[in-house]
């Protein structure tokens, strides 16, 4: 071949040029670094504002964060240490740490219940939240609201044991009446739960020192541990509940319709607070005279009250998503209304509904915090009323303010990082 | 000779009423009404019950009488002797004053943070969605109170004003910006200043005609009208033009150091404006979160296409991605604002008086009629929630997608 046009062109290259490596400025962090952070005067521009942002930020915050006390008694003993420097004071943290985590009234020496219990949410969360955890770990899981329960609140273990042999009751007679109908099934369970609530409740009654712990009161908790408390308490109240609403305002019976779609827009058309002070000073006159219902009670109730009608509209949202063709073929198999919902339509609902029901969990868990505008000492309430108010740490505010941010953004940005990954868990589509 | 008829059809038995479809749903319906009945009943008899034994009643007189509180922040006249129904009227003022507010500064900062989200400045990219994360994953009660916090301990007192060598100084003699609030100038109505108002309301509408009757002509003709100009001109000339000619009805009352505080001028409270700045940092996370879904929403096919019609791109913003976009971001920027408004009954951790704190807080806790004032407040915010919501679908009739 090469020698084919030998006499009419004067050179043919016969073999390939090696490969050049690319221009300096074309590879690597340059390139990078031309493309993302230099491109145009305009990305300069916003580039070197942003970097005097964050140079001014770390100029600011490193030498107050370097410079902090751990170990002082008191802000002005802090002062006296740094003599006139910046510094953080963050020895209110770790004085007041049992403060700010369990409130100012737990008893210190059972401490240790709470965090237990702590422990044991993690534990029983892990096969609900991680489907490849041990399935045994379920039984953790089903028996923790009780275990739960005696270690915050103290008291006799029968209480929480009645409970469960109650719930346990309902579901064996739930089970036994099934095949007539669901409905039939949900009321012999409902009856059988009550009957064993009524009967076990004059027993434990009469015996209150039964490996009993320290009862502590309801308006002994406090701090951090209260958000958690209420945080957890409504949200896992609050899903049954919302799926019923759910289901109620999509169902062809007009009056059942109504009524939840009258409960769930009142409910979101007013502001948390309202819903609180009702908590506070109203919902009191609606209960019987003798009744004295605590104010923790009361307010899970209103909270419960708040979030359902929100995770009621979520849910509702992935109903409506539903392609009709899931509902008709649940029909044609001939599935009643019961099957068709718990096998065919919730599962692929909820598996639509997880970052809206993920987004509610979060919002209500910040929600918390305003418990604190009713006088309860909350994480907020500790820090604006005892600690604040303290004479020793008056004027503390960044160091505790920092902390709560810092407590709030772990827990609700890793809810949310793990909304997202369940997100691509399930995504059974394949695009 | 049989023929067709139809099947005898069952006489109706009460069993019919658990296992036939056609008669069940009554059933169910009857027991969910008397339950609710009851529950009802049952509430109620224990609240006459518990008002008897507390020698109560339920009446609204007390909005009648003087309240006997001072509010610091009013928008409408209000003394200590007002009635408490007029207190409540200053607390809606307010309430709808920083919703205002805080709608507007939370669009602007949530639309700019929801673009640069998705600037290819990596750095820039990077910072916003550190902001988002960080104010959405964060009690805005808490927002509140740091703001509230910074506020007082960064901005000097009205004290360091004073002197001839203060620490602190006024913007052009018009502003101080204090730890306890904002000191602004005031504009004073003398007469003719309706006159002035009334030329430019004219003449912002007139900047509209006048857009209208370019866009029509270059429908009409293919000729382009210039608009920048003309629309700058319309919107100034003829208002200073009248404000001159009447001698200036409308003057400004600058704020004066006086002892120890400022005198004249508007006064924002530091409880109004760091509730305000609160509510729309907060805010904006979560609308900056809705623009950008939104503008991603827009299939990458449109401004595509747009782009080989031979459009340019702002035009392509403007005509192909943005209305599109925006069928995606006005109903939960809307419903953002709810948000915003029901959370601007936080205010009573602050001091700020509004709704909550006048109704909810200092008369409830005066006159002890907690059912009555908790039930007007909710009825207000409610009321305020279903006027939102019935804006919205209006909206959302009104840019859904016409189908063939």
């Amino acid at each position: 071949m090469s020698d084919t046009h030998a006499e009419s062109v004067a050179y043919v290259r016969d073999t390939m040029l090696p490969q050049q490596p690319p221009p300096a400025s074309e590879a690597g962090a340059v390139k990078w670094m031309r493309e993302n952070l230099f491109s145009g005067w305009f990305n300069t521009l916003l580039t070197l504002v942003s970097l005097y942002f964050i140079y001014q930020i770390v100029t600011g915050a490193w030498p107050w964060f370097a410079n902090g006390i751990w170990t002082a008694s008191s802000l002005a003993e802090c002062r006296e240490i740094l003599g006139g420097q910046t510094g953080a004071c963050f020895s209110v943290l770790t004085e007041r740490w049992n403060q700010l985590l369990f409130g100012f009234q737990y008893p210190s020496d059972q401490y240790w219940r709470p965090v237990t219990a702590f422990v044991l949410l993690i534990v029983a969360l892990a096969p609900v939240l991680y489907p490849k955890a041990p399935r045994q770990l379920l039984v953790v899981t089903a028996l923790y609201p009780f275990v739960a329960f005696w270690l915050i609140w103290g008291g006799t273990l029968l209480a929480p044991l009645v409970a469960l042999i109650g719930v346990a009751g309902g579901y064996v007679a739930f089970k036994l009446v099934e095949h007539q109908s669901f409905a039939m099934g949900a009321f012999a369970g409902l009856v059988a739960a009550l009957v064993i609530w009524v009967l076990g409740g004059f027993v434990s009654g009469s015996a209150e020192n039964v490996l009993a712990l320290q009862p502590v009161p309801s308006r002994d908790l406090g701090g951090f541990m209260l958000n958690m408390i209420l945080g957890t308490v409504c949200v896992s109240l609050s899903l049954p509940i919302g799926i019923l609403l759910a289901l109620g305002r999509q169902s062809s019976m007009p009056i059942i319709k109504w009524i939840c779609v009258i409960f769930i827009e009142f409910i979101r058309g007013v502001p948390l607070i309202t819903l609180l002070f009702v908590a506070n000073v109203v919902l009191a006159y609606f209960f019987p005279p003798d009744a004295n219902i605590d104010l923790v009670l009361r307010v899970i109730i209103m909270i419960t009250m708040f979030a359902s009608a929100y995770i009621a509209e979520v849910i509702r949202g992935g109903l409506a998503a539903l392609p009709r063709g899931q509902y008709e073929a649940a029909d044609s198999l001939g599935l009643d209304y019961a099957q068709a919902t718990r096998l065919i339509i919730m599962p692929q609902a909820l598996k639509i509904s997880i970052p809206g029901i993920v987004n509610v969990a979060v919002g209500l868990f910040k929600d918390t915090t305003l418990v604190s505008v009713i006088s309860m000492f909350d994480l907020v309430g500790m820090i604006r009323g005892p600690i604040l108010a303290s004479t020793e740490w008056n004027g503390v505010y960044w160091e505790l303010w920092g902390f709560a941010v810092l407590l709030f953004f772990i827990v609700c940005f890793s809810i949310s990082k793990y909304s997202q990954w369940l997100e691509r868990q399930l995504a059974t589509d394949h695009r | 000779m049989s023929t067709y008829a139809d099947p005898p059809s069952r006489a109706f038995t009460p069993s019919m009423l658990i296992n036939d479809r056609r008669y069940r749903s009554y059933t169910f319906q009857f027991i969910a009404l008397l339950l609710l009945a009851l529950a009802i009943g049952y509430l109620v008899s224990n609240l006459l019950e518990n008002l008897r034994v507390a020698g109560l009643n339920l009446s609204f007189d007390f909005l009648g009488e003087p309240a006997g509180y001072d509010i610091n922040q009013t928008l409408i006249d209000y003394t200590s002797q007002s009635t408490h129904l007029r207190a409540s009227m200053v607390g809606v003022l307010n309430t709808l004053l920083v919703a205002l507010l805080g709608c507007v500064m939370a669009t602007i900062i949530g639309v700019a943070v929801g673009v640069l989200r998705l600037s290819n400045n990596w750095l820039v990219r990077k910072l916003m969605s550190g902001y988002v994360e960080i104010f959405r994953n964060v009690p805005v009660l808490i927002w509140i109170l740091i703001v509230m916090a910074v506020f007082v301990a960064v901005l000097p007192q009205p004290r360091d004003f004073r002197g001839d060598d203060a620490e602190a100084q006024m913007l052009w003699d018009a502003f101080a910006f204090t730890g306890r609030g904002f000191y602004l100038p005031k504009p004073i109505f003398a007469a003719g200043s309706g006159i002035v108002i009334t030329v430019f309301a004219a003449s912002i509408i007139g900047i509209f005609a006048y857009r209208r009757h370019a866009t029509k002509t270059l429908y009409d003709t293919g000729r382009l009208l210039p608009t920048f100009w003309p629309s700058v001109a319309i919107f100034f000339l003829p208002t200073l033009l009248v404000f001159f000619l009447l001698g200036g009805p409308i003057a400004l009352e600058y704020p004066e150091l006086k002892g120890f505080n400022f005198r004249g001028g508007i006064y924002m409270r530091n409880s109004l404006i760091s509730l305000w700045f609160a509510l729309s940092i907060y805010t904006a996370a979560f609308i900056a979160e809705n623009v950008r879904a939104g503008i991603l929403a827009v299939n990458k096919g449109q401004s595509e296409a747009a782009a080989s019609l031979g459009l340019r791109p702002r035009r392509i913003m403007n005509l192909v991605i943005l209305p599109q976009a925006l069928r995606v971001i006005i109903p939960p920027l809307i419903s953002q604002y709810l948000n915003l408004t029901k959370n601007s009954s936080l205010a009573i951790a602050v001091g700020y008086m509004d709704l909550t704190g006048t109704l909810g807080g200092i008369t409830l806790n005066q006159t002890g009629r907690a059912i009555e004032s908790v039930v007007l407040l909710m009825l207000f915010y409610l009321l305020i929630s279903l006027a939102i919501s019935a804006i919205m679908n209006v909206y959302n009739n009104a840019v859904r997608l016409k189908e063939r």
